[in-house]
């Protein structure tokens, strides 16, 4: 047994190598498909190959002769019990919200959407017996364009119409604004789709056994998921067991109650025996939500002097066929953020929610935030060239100053702390800014036919979800808190159970710094434990840059109880009042003797014999606290971005990218640069590579790697990061989010640069993704137009 | 059904198969080598690469069948026992998060490394070419390749 004193160095800010990556590196992992049970079998859908069609025959009695097959169902057999996928955000009260049945019984709506399952032995059984599943079909138009979709006369997705939702938000006098505004400039853009493509493929375990089932999920909220099949499919919530095992990657995507973990739960009920279903790749692009897909109309309204009177921005953004988790609401966490670090008088919001008959979208990646920096760092590159000003001058003269701080912006926000000023000035330090500057200008001069581009992108958002209060009056279903337990092992070693349920973040260690530093105890001596609704029975899950800011926070509150039950066992075992005590390293001791006193160990031990105890105090130190966060986070930084742009064949070629993210105070610089590393790539990649294409039909063409881009390491820049700190205000800790902030910030830093050096020729965007073809298409029709006025580029 | 001897890991097996059993298939539900996990369906990921008698392949392309008489080397037998110098690396670059391509991206590292003991930065990022990653940004990884080949990787 240790009672040692642990009092090394502090943890919070030390690059701690991962915990995970043992039996990540070593081939020990347990992903869902991993696991076999005794009489496991395995599912397999048949999809619809229509964007559009009534359903009018499901015939699965041949399947059902098929080798090994042991069940076939269509929808009309689970009618009774599959009830409709839940929507948690209905962000207006008139909205609608269409039956989403789990599996299609009268019409489909998007090519892939579920129409039979078929039940086998081997999964190559289950393959071979859906080719004899017979689907007839009444084709419907297809409604794929959300413009078209909104006209009088377009063929409806859903009875009650195309339009889901509209939800404006306006703050101060926008038409005094934009009245009589020396300088107006309004732009549109493009939010492509995209396909979150998580690198391990959706699966699903379900086993029932005496009324109880255990449902093994590649998922990112094992909580929410046993929340919603208990309060949505009927079956008893103390019944059900929700494991997230390890998992390979989320990205929003796995931030879904899914058709098919559903049906795993209903097929392995009326079965009687464990079913698994794993996607395969090209079914996962059809059918795992998709996300982005908006048109955005931005207007921005200045002085001559730069300085922002106010902002308009018009969304459309595409709901897909159904609403699913909080699908209508992602818009809406970019409507906070088109004002982003600026100050304004005013600015007006409006969102219409369309659907299409396309894949539903949901979150993704910075979900709704992505799209508002894109549009409004977009757009303030516009405004500078109206203006003849540097763009980073124009930031600068808009930004709010770190001596504003805390801030009430125009979108009512509070943020609590930012500095732009040292963020943007230890990046263009670390970028050579002036130096490209001059660059560009000789290659322009030149004519040099690969010109020189450079974007900016001085991003913040909104992350850490998120105040209970706050999202509740936005109509969203659960709340924003989080739970965490310390348990205090009889060795003094610790046992952390966390409600955040990690798919690589890398919670093990950071909780288990976090844990070290407030408890004194070894890092070595901490074992983390996530993903299991019986191990931890409360959580909300892993989201919107939230363990972090929220779990995290959760964590330090158990610590304190923990220490303040150690208080009072101290004070009993050394005959002092709980008054003159404190803890430091490790050790309760008298105020002024730190040198005395009981290691947190020896307490363990003394109250787990309990053999002398105070009078009237559980022998226990085990404590949890529920953590809901007073405000979001509001990360911030700047990012540049040197591209060289072929003018002659249209090739993008990223230079140097440099990021200097701001998210407060550190608990572990490896996986904070990691995260930043990564989510710098993914919005790379929607500039340059990534759209999810259908067809006209409705047909999705990118259903496999092969056409869908996903950027491999020869297509992506070498990275160069640096941090400023600023703590946040609103948590102990001084943290802010860092899972999304890369992916927010590098898309309009990309296409910024792009546009910046094709401006000459006359071109003010290229829509994404930045593909060769349509770089030199934007170059051939600016050419034919002779919008360019100086010839860069020839 | 067809009869294929394998040699996995330095054990040797010998199954009867459908011919049409992909490699990975094998090795995932036949043997439960489950260290090798699937990505995609058209081997654009690299997630199953694999050695077969010391080259780089993608098992998910490769049926059971072609692997007979063969030596198959997984993530799993990698270091023999030992951590292999790519595992360290990878561990101490934080080159991975989720981990999901990590078995695969360490396969085709190792073959990288064996064609190119020492290769650049862009030789490194070509060389896994054929491997993605969602979580990393590669970044890490690209030094996490250079310093197993600083240390020295022996084939």
């Amino acid at each position: 047994m240790t009672t040692d004193t642990q009092a090394a160095a502090p943890e919070l800010g030390k690059a701690r190598l991962r915990k995970e990556d043992d039996r990540l590196l070593a081939g020990q992992t347990t992903w869902t498909d991993n696991i076999i049970l005794p009489g496991l079998l395995h599912m397999c859908f048949v999809r619809s190959p229509f964007a559009h069609a009534r359903i009018t025959s499901v015939d699965v009695s041949a399947a059902r002769e098929m080798p090994g097959v042991i069940a076939a169902f269509s929808g009309a057999d689970f009618a009774d019990e599959q009830a409709s996928l839940p929507c948690g955000w209905p962000v207006t009260e008139d909205i609608i919200v269409p039956p989403h049945p789990p599996m299609a019984t009268d019409e489909v709506r998007y090519v892939g959407e579920a129409v039979a399952v078929v039940i086998a032995r081997d999964r190559y059984e289950a393959a071979d017996a859906i080719a004899a599943v017979d689907v007839n079909y009444e084709p419907l138009p297809p409604v794929l364009d959300m413009r078209a979709a909104l006209e009088e006369g377009s063929p409806k997705v859903h009875e009650a119409g195309n339009k889901c939702y509209v939800w404006p938000f306006v703050q101060g006098d926008i038409d005094a604004a934009f009245r009589d505004a020396p300088v107006v400039v309004e732009r549109t853009y493009r939010q492509q789709r995209l396909i979150p493509c998580a690198m391990e493929p959706r699966a699903v375990v379900a086993s029932w056994v005496a009324g109880e089932v255990t449902l093994w999920s590649s998922t990112q909220i094992p909580h929410v998921l046993r929340f919603a099949l208990g309060a949505f499919f009927g079956i008893p919530e103390q019944n059900i067991r929700v494991i997230a095992p390890d998992v390979g990657g989320g990205f929003g995507s796995k931030l879904q109650v899914t058709a098919e973990e559903v049906l795993a739960v209903l097929v392995a009920r009326k079965l009687g025996r464990p079913v698994k279903w794993t996607e395969s790749r090209s079914e996962g692009n059809l059918t795992v939500h998709h996300g982005r897909d908006q048109w955005q109309r931005i207007r921005v309204a200045a002085d001559r002097d730069g300085r922002i009177r106010g902002l308009d921005v018009d969304l459309l953004a595409d709901m897909g066929a159904y609403l699913m988790l909080v699908t209508p609401g992602v818009p809406l966490l970019g409507a906070f953020m088109y004002p982003a670090i600026y100050k304004m008088d005013a600015y007006s919001f409006k969102c219409t929610g369309v659907f299409t008959t396309k894949m539903p979208t949901d979150a993704y990646r910075g979900a709704g935030r992505p799209e508002a920096t894109f549009a409004i760092e977009r757009i303030m590159d516009e405004l500078a060239v109206e203006l003849g000003m540097d763009p980073l001058e124009l930031r600068e003269r808009n930004w709010i100053k770190h001596e504003e701080f805390p801030y009430t912006t125009i979108a009512t926000l509070v943020y609590d702390s930012g500095n732009y000023e040292a963020a943007t000035a230890r990046a263009t330090e670390l970028f050579g800014y002036d130096e490209l500057r001059a660059e560009q200008q000789r290659r322009r001069e030149s004519g040099d036919p690969v010109q020189l581009g450079i974007g900016i992108s001085t991003f913040t958002e909104m992350c850490g979800l998120a105040p209970s209060r706050v999202v509740g009056s936005l109509r969203y279903g659960v709340g924003g808190w989080e739970n965490a337990t310390v348990r205090v092992l009889a060795t003094g070693k610790v046992e952390v159970v966390t409600g955040s349920s990690a798919h690589g973040q890398g919670h093990e260690t950071a909780w288990s710094q976090i844990v070290a530093d407030k408890l004194g105890v070894p890092f070595e001596d901490i074992r983390v434990l996530h993903g299991d609704t019986q191990v931890s029975a409360k959580g909300m899950d892993t989201y919107g840059s939230r363990s972090l800011t929220v779990g995290g926070i959760a964590l330090v509150g158990a610590c304190e109880k923990v220490i303040d039950k150690a208080k009072r066992v101290a004070a009993h075992l050394m005959e002092a009042s709980e008054n003159d005590l404190e803890f430091t390293d490790g050790r309760l001791h008298v105020r002024g003797d730190p040198e005395q006193g009981r290691t947190i160990q020896e307490i363990a031990l003394a109250t787990f014999t309990a053999h002398n105890f105070p009078d009237g105090v559980e022998p226990s130190l085990d404590s949890e606290h529920t953590y809901d966060p007073e405000n979001f986070s509001f990360p911030h930084g700047t990012h540049l971005c040197a591209t060289e742009v072929d003018t002659e064949t249209g090739r993008v070629t990223i230079r140097s990218y440099v990021a200097v993210d701001d998210v407060g105070k550190v608990v572990n610089p490896l996986i904070v640069e990691g995260q930043v590393h990564g989510g710098i790539v993914q919005g790379i990649a929607q500039a340059l590579y990534e759209e999810a294409v259908y067809d006209d039909d409705g047909n999705l063409l990118t259903t496999t790697l092969a056409d869908y881009l996903i950027p491999s390491a020869a297509d992506v820049p070498s990275i160069t990061t640096d941090r400023t700190e600023t703590p946040a205000t609103t948590n102990p800790l001084g943290v802010k989010g860092v899972g999304e902030a890369g992916t927010i910030a590098s898309t309009p830093a990309v296409v910024n640069a792009i546009v910046d050096a094709l401006r000459p020729m006359g071109i003010r965007d290229v829509p994404m993704p930045c593909t060769p073809e349509r770089v030199w298409q934007a170059i051939q029709s600016a050419r034919d137009t002779g919008a360019g006025q100086n010839g860069g580029g020839q | 059904m067809a009869s294929i001897t394998v040699t996995v890991d330095g054990v040797t097996y010998s199954d009867e198969v459908e011919p049409r059993l992909l490699l990975v298939h094998y090795l995932r539900e036949r043997l439960g080598k489950t260290g090798t996990p699937v990505g995609c369906d058209t081997s654009n990921c690299g997630a199953c690469t694999v050695h077969m008698n010391g080259v780089s392949v993608k098992s998910c392309a490769v049926l059971a069948v072609q692997a007979d008489g063969t030596e198959i080397t997984t993530i799993e037998g990698l270091g023999n026992g030992e951590w292999h110098p790519l595992q360290e690396a990878f561990k101490a670059e934080h080159a991975l998060q989720c981990g999901y391509c990590t078995p695969g991206m360490i396969m085709a590292a190792a073959d990288l490394l064996r064609s190119n003991p020492r290769p650049s930065d862009e030789e490194i990022r070509d060389g896994l070419e054929g491997n993605l990653c969602r979580c990393t940004g590669y970044e890490n990884i690209v030094r996490a390749v250079r310093r197993a080949a600083e240390t020295g990787v022996t084939p």
